[in-house]
Formats: C-alpha cells, sequence, structure tokens
C-alpha cells in the first residue's frame, strides 16, 4: 500500500501504543486512528486507506441484515470440556474469559433474517472468541444454521473468521470439518443455496470444511484465505513467499473465490445475489 | 481391590482383542465400554500416549503399498488426477478383496531418502486429493466400494499447495465422499494428521490401528502455539489424547484394529491380515445396506459428533461497546 502521507493532526489522538500492540482503533495500515463512533459509521472501514477491521458477529450481522429481523437461534449452545484440556490453562478457563470477554456464548452465531428485504439465514463467525476457532459448538450451530435454512427453503449467508479447529477438543474438533461438510451436503440435497462470505481470516479447519462450499464465495479485501498460515508455511519449507502470499487477491487469481467485495457494497451485493438465487428469482422486489 | 478389577477388565479386554477384535464394528461397543472402565482404574500415563505417536510415525512401520500388496489381489494402480500433475504422497488403484473389486486410496510415506523426498512424506498436494476424487468418482459409477488408508503428517504446507487450493480441495474431496453411494472404509494405519487425514477419512466406517494416532494438530505444532515452545510435545499429545483408546471412547472411530505384539512394524504379513480381516468385515457389514441408507447413516454418523451443552444462564451478555466520543 501507498505510503500514508504523515498528517500530524491524524496522529494527535493516537493513544500510546499498548503491549506494544496498537491501539484497536488505530488503522494498522496507515496509522489513521478512530473514534469508536466514526469506525462503526464506516462498517469498521479506514476511509483513508480501506483497511478492513474486524468486525464482531453482532455489529457483522447490524451492518448487512434489515433493521429487526434478525431472530438468533441456538443462543444456548456453550462449549464443554471432553478432553479435560489443560495446557498451561484450563480449557474450561479460556471458555469462561473468552465469554466474559466477548459477550458470546461461543465463536459463531446463527438465525434467520433478510437481506435487502429477502429472507434468509445467517451463520456468523466471531474472531474474537477464542479466535474464532471452531469446536463442537460451532460445528453444531453451523449445522442448525443449514437445516433452518432448508427447513425454511431460504438460502444461507455463512460469514467466516476463524484461525481453524479448536484444538482444545482435539479430535473432536476436527470432526466439526465432515460435520459441517455433510450439513452443507444435505442443505444442497434440499434444494437450497450457501453464500460463503469469507473474512480475515479464513483458515485451516473452515477454509477446508464449510467455508469453501459455498455456491458463491466471496472475500473481504486483504483477508488471509489459506489452509496454512504464512508463519507456518515459511518455517516448514523455508521456501520464499509471494507479497500477497493466501491474501484474497491472491485467492481470486488463482480461481479459489468468486470475487473480492468491499464490506461498504457487501450488503447490497448479498442482497443481489439472494434474489438471483431465490424461487423465482424476484424476491422483494 | 481396584487393582483386582483392572486385572479383571485388562483380561476380558485382550480376549475380546484376541478374537480379531474387529468382526465388525458390532462389538465396538462392548469393547469402548470395557475401555472406559478400565481409563477409570488407570487413565494412561503421558509417556505411554507419547509411545503411540512414536509407534505410528515408527520409521520401519508397514505404509500404505506394504498393505495394498498384502491384501488385494490384482492391485493396479491409477496416477494423475487428469488436470495438473500426479501427486505420489496419495496412493489410488483398483484391487480385489475376496474376489470384489474394490477403489482403494492411501497416502503414502517413502521408505528411504530418495523415496520419503519425492512421496513428500506423505504429505499430499490439492492434486493427490483431486486424483483421490477421480477415483471415487469412477468407484461411485461402478458401484465399487473404497477403502481408504490414512496416513499422513498433514496435508502439505507449501506455497503452491495453496496456490492450488489446498483448503478447498480438502474441503470438496470431503463433500464427495458425503455424496457416495458405495461403502465407504477408512482406516487409519499411522498418522491421521488433521484436515490432510480427513479430507480421505468421510467413511461409513473409520477404523484405527491400535498404534495409529489421529489428531486435529500434530503434538508438536499444538506445543508450539499452547506452549510456545516445541519441547513440550509430550504433554500436549497427552492433552490431544491422539490414541486409539480414547478416539473410540469419544465415537469418533467405530473400532480399533489390532497389530501384532510390539506393533505393526515387527510383523508386517500378521499387521495385514489383521488388517485386511477388519477391512473385509467391514465390507460384509455394509454391503446389504441400499446406497440412499448408507449415505445417509454416513452424513447422520458425522452429524453427531460434538460435545456441547444448553446453558440456561441467560444468553443477553452483549457488551457491545457504546461508542464513546473522545
Amino acid at each position: 500500500m501507498a505510503e500514508r502521507i504523515d498528517i500530524s493532526i491524524e496522529h494527535r489522538n493516537v493513544p500510546e501504543p499498548l503491549n506494544d500492540k496498537p491501539h484497536p482503533n488505530t488503522c494498522p495500515r496507515c496509522g489513521s486512528h478512530y473514534r469508536d463512533d466514526e469506525l462503526a459509521e464506516n462498517l469498521h472501514v479506514c476511509p483513508h486507506c480501506n483497511h478492513h477491521f474486524a468486525v464482531r458477529a453482532r455489529q457483522r450481522i447490524a451492518q448487512l441484515a434489515d433493521e429487526g429481523t434478525f431472530e438468533e437461534e441456538a443462543a444456548e449452545l456453550r462449549s464443554q470440556d471432553p478432553l479435560e484440556f489443560f495446557d498451561v490453562r484450563a480449557y474450561t478457563e479460556r471458555l469462561v474469559e473468552a465469554e466474559q470477554k466477548t459477550g458470546q456464548g461461543d465463536a459463531m452465531v446463527i438465525g434467520g433474517a433478510a437481506i435487502e428485504r429477502v429472507p434468509c439465514e445467517v451463520a456468523v463467525m466471531d474472531f474474537a472468541f477464542m479466535g474464532g476457532s471452531m469446536g463442537s459448538v460451532v460445528g453444531e450451530k453451523f449445522c442448525r444454521a443449514c437445516e433452518s435454512a432448508a427447513g425454511r427453503g431460504v438460502t444461507l449467508v455463512s460469514v467466516t473468521a476463524s484461525g481453524g479447529a479448536r484444538m482444545q477438543e482435539g479430535i473432536l474438533s476436527l470432526m466439526q470439518l465432515p460435520k459441517t461438510v455433510c450439513a452443507v451436503e444435505d442443505l444442497k440435497d434440499a434444494g437450497g443455496a450457501m453464500i460463503s462470505v469469507m473474512g480475515h481470516p479464513t483458515t485451516a479447519g473452515v477454509l477446508a470444511s464449510f467455508a469453501s462450499l459455498g455456491d458463491v464465495i466471496v472475500a473481504e479485501p486483504g483477508a488471509l484465505l489459506a489452509f496454512t498460515g504464512p508463519r507456518v508455511v515459511q518455517q516448514t519449507t523455508r521456501e520464499k513467499l509471494p507479497e500477497d502470499f493466501g491474501l484474497a487477491e491472491s485467492n481470486v487469481r488463482f480461481g479459489h473465490v468468486d470475487a473480492i467485495v468491499g464490506r461498504r457494497d457487501l450488503r447490497p451485493y448479498l442482497g443481489r445475489v439472494l434474489r438471483l438465487f431465490s424461487k423465482n428469482g424476484a424476491h422483494g422486489a | 481391590m481396584a487393582r483386582e478389577a483392572e486385572l479383571h477388565l485388562r483380561d476380558r479386554l485382550s480376549r475380546l482383542k484376541s478374537i480379531g477384535l474387529l468382526r465388525g464394528a458390532s462389538i465396538s461397543g462392548e469393547l469402548a465400554r470395557l475401555q472406559r472402565q478400565l481409563e477409570k482404574t488407570s487413565e494412561p500415563t503421558d509417556q505411554e500416549i507419547w509411545q503411540h505417536v512414536e509407534l505410528a510415525r515408527h520409521p520401519d512401520r508397514p505404509y500404505t503399498l506394504d498393505y495394498v500388496e498384502r491384501i488385494f489381489d490384482d492391485f493396479v494402480e491409477l496416477h494423475g488426477d487428469r488436470a495438473r500433475a500426479e501427486d505420489p504422497a496419495m496412493i489410488t488403484g483398483l484391487g480385489r478383496l475376496h474376489g470384489r473389486t474394490i477403489a482403494v486410496l492411501g497416502q503414502q510415506k517413502g521408505r528411504d531418502t530418495h523415496d520419503r523426498i519425492r512421496r513428500n512424506y506423505g504429505m499430499t498436494y490439492p492434486e493427490g486429493y483431486r486424483k483421490a476424487m477421480r477415483v471415487m468418482e469412477m468407484a461411485e459409477r461402478h458401484r465399487f466400494p473404497v477403502v481408504s488408508l490414512v496416513d499422513t503428517p498433514g496435508a502439505y504446507p507449501g506455497v503452491a499447495a495453496e496456490q492450488h487450493g489446498q483448503g478447498g480441495a480438502i474441503a470438496r474431496s470431503q463433500a464427495l465422499m458425503s455424496r457416495l453411494t458405495v461403502p465407504i472404509v477408512a482406516c487409519v494405519i499411522g498418522e491421521g494428521g488433521s484436515g490432510g487425514a480427513i479430507a480421505i477419512a468421510l467413511a461409513d466406517r473409520v477404523l484405527m490401528q491400535e498404534n495409529a494416532m489421529y489428531s486435529v494438530i500434530s503434538p508438536e505444532g499444538c506445543a508450539a502455539i499452547l506452549w510456545r515452545t516445541g519441547e513440550e510435545r509430550v504433554k500436549a499429545a497427552a492433552a490431544l489424547k491422539p490414541d486409539a483408546a480414547h478416539t473410540l471412547a469419544l465415537g469418533v472411530i467405530d473400532a480399533i484394529v489390532p497389530e501384532p505384539e510390539g506393533g505393526a512394524h515387527t510383523n508386517w504379513d500378521e499387521a495385514a491380515r489383521l488388517l485386511g480381516e477388519a477391512l473385509q468385515s467391514s465390507m460384509e457389514d455394509l454391503s446389504a445396506i441400499p446406497g440412499d441408507e448408507l449415505r445417509r447413516r454416513r452424513r447422520a454418523r458425522f452429524r453427531s459428533l460434538g460435545v456441547y451443552a444448553s446453558s440456561t444462564v441467560s444468553t443477553d451478555l452483549s457488551t457491545e461497546e457504546t461508542p464513546t466520543p473522545k
């Protein structure tokens, strides 16, 4: 990206970095800093350089769904600890902390909604909850979203942001890959469609399962979409990585996604695709 | 007293194993029950779990082709994905098991340095999964059952593999397996390494050899992330519980295939005989089920995997940041 012109007025209110991490409202690409309301107004996209900030699941739903149409499903599901997993801390402790920090029961929110007046089902991941990792609850919620979409005869819109499977659930987290794949196939057999929106990042187990199975797959600009992230590839293979390794832009070039759609255009884009997939082709007009 | 109970359980468990253990998945329920009881009296130590990892990776362990030549008659290997490349890390072909034509898939590691490099240590490229998919589609058309032998540290993590669509290939291979109407039996014969393994393991019967491992991430990778040092791989393995007994107890596999005393590497012929018996008996169980029903049950099997709870606590804990003008 082009060097940012250093205009001091835009730097004036940048808080001091905390633990070497820039403030979440400071653009990591150009250094511009925003108030919460400014970011929200701009759909969490930097107006200066078009960097797409992370969006929480409920913010995403608010950005996409027609006001007041979202009805959450399966909100009561909570992870358990089948392996009694303990690394330097207990998994149960990490779960409690994640729920307190994010206000979410787990890393996915599902429910019925309408986008540009077309009824649909949405399944949206929340990266803030343990890196958006997919364990039993994410797998189960995604399957229920597929079933709900099939039951109501609507299209499923999936929005992903995930580091992959949740290793604290061991082999059961790996089993969420085939589980979600089977759910998508059931939905497709029932005549349903799925639109996959890949946010940053969509990697490993989520990329290697339902996210890649959308009838239409779109990516957000600059999103990392890779089975293995650049750091691990570099460490394992010592290959020289291309500058755009694994990014949405590279994935379009290699034919893995249909389009890159910026966040400001996402809602109308989804509306158009949803209308094309709706049974009479002219939903909501 | 507890000691006595443990001995009794171990005795019953060993008798179950000695009758071929696998006569179908039919006794696996019994085995799982015994195994769980046994685990209550003696949870394996970290070192014991690590031993499974080492045995699963033993350099003298039989690989896919070693089993294929001992189990299948008239095996013909098929090469290439018909689009871009031939991936020697993935074996595909046709062979006969008790007279019936079977489509065979499986990752292949190399035996010596040259072979290991050629086979890419059993780490499949997207081309390998596409080759497997091509052969599975052919199997569906000709009503050949599918046998899949899983042995990979993981799908290959390289630049070209990403560019060629590693994630999508793994997803689509699973999707295809969920659509087949022919019987599929998969067995983890060594390392069942994460996405690279599940790509060819969405089967009607999932088996695992006694000393194989099946895991979402390698113990080294897990240690590097959670302990921030790969040195803690023994602890990571113990936490991940990738051994056959735990995997069976979690309902992820249907049965454990016994190995010769000391491990499969001590006697390839015997290991192949036991594996062949297990594959055959699983095939017999599945052959009477109509294709649509087979597919329905296969999907339902995977749909049911996972452990979660329904919270009764109020779900509206929303702490959405309210804009605070500065």
